[in-house]
């Protein structure tokens, strides 16, 4: 059985009550109770002090450039798709940076899980408003306000994504469930995380959040297939912010939908030269 | 009399230019001739001027030329541009009476091209029943081909009786005009581009994975692959651009299979980013430039040899990479093994350069041979000793650290664009980031072992070198017979790997002739900057064109002739 021992790591450089903590313990504890063994795993990260996360736990790692995790989770996965292929980021390299990459993954139903760290700030380069930053937020590069945001689950249910979620740092038990979720859904499923920064976002805090965030009704209450509804419920943001499964249906992922991938993973196949003859003879 | 018919089929895009042209070169190569046909079309879907030279040998033949024997005019301006490139001797076949205003030059033959095809779309066909038969050409042969091209059906049954018609009209008519050809069937040769040579190579090395996005030349390489996809197990991700396409390509080398790329130019700048992430994470990745004149859109559909110094230099930051550059369509097949080899022996990014000429223009090549194929994949870990010792880029003395795939043992396999530690942890310690940038760096001390002895030609002491690199192997070999042929001392050297830099091969060379000579189709001369750079020597001049249009034998041997050669 995997124990949370084996999810051990560096330890983090994180700043003390960053929101990140949580969702760190959530991933962990998703990871255990799911029994996926480190080495079955891959985790894939970007820049940002999301992008570290991976080295304070276990697994294989790829950490990436920055807004890059995407592209190359779906590479991996193509590669050996019995891998359990996590994406993290943070906002600012999910929505700003890897924006293309987002909404193309989505599209395309990659089996693979996202994890986005968004605490509406850039935090590793010191404060700087990020797409998800709350309009008007003043910053160093933003001293009129910032513009709109983006609403990742929106434009994630819009792009044609299969399991669009919130979560919130400050429930690690509600986060852990999402997580495991999330790992368990054939397809691409975005988590987007509310987690407060400490440092650099003094409005988005975990008092602020606390007040808003209310967990949607499962069990017949709230139906996240209903597509309609769930785009209705993505809007939802202010005095009232909702977490949980938000959209969810069943498709073909991109990796069953290729008939090159059936059978053994690519990375376990023999290369045998000679396969190249039947094809040499169409050029005669 | 040895044979060289040069054949253009001219047209606007959309008649069957390419077509046409492609059957005639398939013809004529299933008759035992050698082959060789670029295109020339524009960055359009209908309209504008296109054409498909094809030049026909009863030997090697590695280049175009430009003066033509046969010209097959499907519109006035074909006859406008072209007639006036008439060789001696040489024939227009075009369609009187669609074309009314054609002019009186009595070396204009007119078939009702439009008339016998009995509708405008096989036009073209028809013309190419008409240009084989002022060869003689053997019909039945001609049916086969055709039957092979356009598969059963209604549609090759079509085209074959509009190519019979086009034949027979030329055999009843021109009596006087027509060149018996001896038939020269040798064996079946192989008649394809450098794109597909370049696939076929990927194959045979057992490229598992190609990442995308459509660009101009190098587009045919991922519809060929995607074609194949389910057949030989490759998958082929069509990536939303080309910043995706190489991280794709990366997340798959990483993962244990082999993986590649292809654009071109203004495709490789977004993907440059990407380049240094394999460099910094050691992951074996194939990046191939077709490059095509730039800056920026540049012309879209030419060719260019532009991008030598750019790929050389890509990225910030020192990292070990390799640069080929296939010297013709053969050659592109062990280019592109090599590639593979060396990415995954050596753990780097491999950068293929060919050209808009390299990659579209047809070549008749001997079969490959598979048995020569050797597949090296370099240092893997297969499970020895404690997994949880297992580290990713731990330092050696070669530079290289056995490779692990994640998820096919128990070690894991861990690294970052960061500067890591040898368990592949991000680090900002300055022992460790000067261990592992000089470890990264020794990589190349291995790879220049690799390097083999660049393509020469001629004899070792001449009195002029002419030295290239990449697609135009060809064409110089070419200038160099028709230099030699008129009593001049001449050689050439053709570099098809240019990083390592083949310094003592290149220093030989410049050590011996009098007079040396870079040829490039770029405007500044960057394989004469490279030289520069790599051996302190300079050449005596540059042979440069960089008007889109490829080099050509005639074009080298006159620059060399005023170059004072």
């Amino acid at each position: 059985m995997v124990e949370l021992s084996d999810y051990s790591g560096l330890n983090p450089t994180w700043c003390p009550g960053c929101g990140n903590f949580g969702i760190l313990k959530a991933l962990n504890s998703a990871l255990v109770e799911l029994n996926i063994e480190p080495h079955r795993l891959l985790l894939v990260s970007g820049i940002g002090q999301a992008g570290k996360l991976p080295h304070y736990t276990s697994g294989n790692i790829f950490n990436s450039l920055h807004g890059r995790p995407v592209p190359p989770a779906i590479g991996a996965k193509i590669a050996n798709r019995e891998l359990v292929v996590v994406a993290i980021s943070g906002d600012g390299d999910a929505y700003g940076e890897g924006g293309n990459h987002f909404i193309h993954a989505c599209r395309r139903n990659h089996d693979i899980t996202y994890l986005v760290h968004d605490n509406q700030v850039y935090g590793l380069t010191k404060g700087q408003a990020s797409p998800t930053s709350d309009t008007g937020f003043v910053t160093k590069t933003t001293p009129s306000g910032a513009a709109p945001p983006i609403n990742p689950v929106t434009l994630a249910i819009a792009a044609g994504a299969t399991f669009v979620s919130r979560g919130f740092a400050g429930d690690a038990e509600h986060l852990t469930d999402l997580i495991k979720k999330g790992i368990n859904h054939k397809g691409f499923a975005l988590i987007d995380i509310l987690q407060p920064c400490v440092s650099f976002n003094q409005k988005n805090t975990f008092q602020w959040y606390r007040q808003r965030v209310y967990k949607l009704p499962e069990g017949g209450e709230y139906d996240p297939a209903d597509k309609a509804a769930a785009l209705g419920k993505a809007q939802e943001w202010g005095d009232k912010i909702p977490i949980g499964v938000i959209y969810r249906q069943e498709a073909p992922t991109y990796e069953d939908q290729i008939p090159a991938l059936a059978g053994a993973p690519l990375v376990t196949r023999e290369i045998s030269p000679a396969q190249v003859e039947n094809v040499i003879t169409e050029f005669l | 009399m040895p044979v060289d018919i040069n054949f253009l089929v001219g047209g606007e895009a959309g008649q069957g230019v390419q077509s046409a042209g492609f059957l005639l070169a398939k013809a004529m190569s299933r008759a035992g001739y050698h082959v060789f046909a670029d295109q020339d079309y524009e960055s359009r879907i209908r309209g504008g001027h296109n054409f498909f030279r094809a030049r026909i040998k009863d030997g090697r033949v590695g280049a175009v030329r430009e003066d033509v024997d046969i010209l097959v005019a499907l519109n006035k301006e074909t006859i406008d541009l072209h007639l006036p490139e008439l060789a001696a001797g040489g024939v227009a076949i075009y369609d009187g009476e669609t074309i009314a205003d054609a002019g009186a030059d009595k070396r204009l033959f007119s078939v009702p091209l439009e008339k016998l095809a009995g509708e405008r779309l096989m036009a073209n066909t028809v013309a190419l029943g008409a240009a084989l038969a002022l060869i003689d050409y053997d019909p039945a042969m001609l049916d086969i081909v055709l039957s092979g091209y356009f598969r059963e059906g209604k549609v090759a049954e079509g085209n074959i009786a509009a190519a019979r018609a086009g034949y027979e009209h030329v055999m009843k008519g021109y009596a006087g005009k027509r060149r018996a050809l001896k038939t020269v069937v040798t064996g079946r040769r192989m008649l394809l581009t450098g794109n597909d040579a370049i696939c076929l190579g990927a194959i045979a090395a057992g490229c598992k994975f190609m990442a995308a996005y459509p660009m101009t030349p190098a587009g045919s390489i991922m519809e060929y692959l995607a074609a194949k996809s389910g057949e030989l197990g490759i998958v082929m991700v069509h990536a939303e651009d080309e910043i995706a396409a190489v991280n794709m390509t990366i997340g798959a080398g990483y993962a244990g299979v082999r993986a590649m790329t292809a654009t071109s130019g203004s495709g490789f700048c977004l993907m440059v980013e990407g380049l240094g992430l394999a460099g910094i994470t050691e992951t074996p990745v194939v990046m191939i430039d077709a490059q095509r004149p730039g800056p920026a859109v540049g012309l879209p559909t030419r060719t260019e040899q532009g991008d030598l110094q750019f790929v050389l230099h890509a990225h910030h930051g020192d990292f070990p990479r390799a640069v080929l550059a296939p010297r013709n369509v053969e050659d592109a097949f062990g280019v592109t093994i090599r590639a593979f080899n060396w990415a995954e022996k050596y753990q780097l990014p491999v950068i293929i350069l060919t050209d808009h000429h390299l990659a579209t223009s047809y070549a008749t090549v001997e079969p490959f041979e598979i048995g020569g194929v050797n597949i090296e994949r370099g240092l893997i870990y297969r499970g020895e000793g404690a997994p949880e010792k297992y580290r990713r880029h731990e330092v050696t003395k070669s530079g290289v650290s056995p490779r692990a795939f994640p998820g096919l043992s128990r070690a894991l396999v861990v690294t970052d664009c960061d500067e890591h530690d040898e368990a592949g942890h991000l680090t900002e310690d300055a022992a460790t980031r000067t261990a592992q940038v000089q470890k990264r760096l020794r990589k190349m001390v291995g790879l220049k072992q690799e390097i083999s002895r660049p393509f020469t030609y001629g004899r070792k002491k001449a009195e002029t070198s002419l030295i290239g690199w990449g697609s135009t192997g060809g064409a110089i070999q070419e200038a160099v017979d028709i230099l030699r042929r008129e009593g001049r001392s001449v050689n050439m050297l053709q570099l098809n790997e240019l990083w390592p830099f083949p310094t003592a091969a290149v220093s030989d060379v410049l050590g011996v002739a009098t007079n040396t000579y870079v040829i490039e189709s770029n405007a500044t001369g960057q394989l004469a900057r490279l030289i520069k750079t790599e051996t302190g020597r300079d050449v005596s001049g540059k042979i440069l064109r960089f008007d889109g249009r490829p080099l050509t034998p005639a074009f080298i041997a006159e620059a060399a002739k005023k170059e004072g050669c």
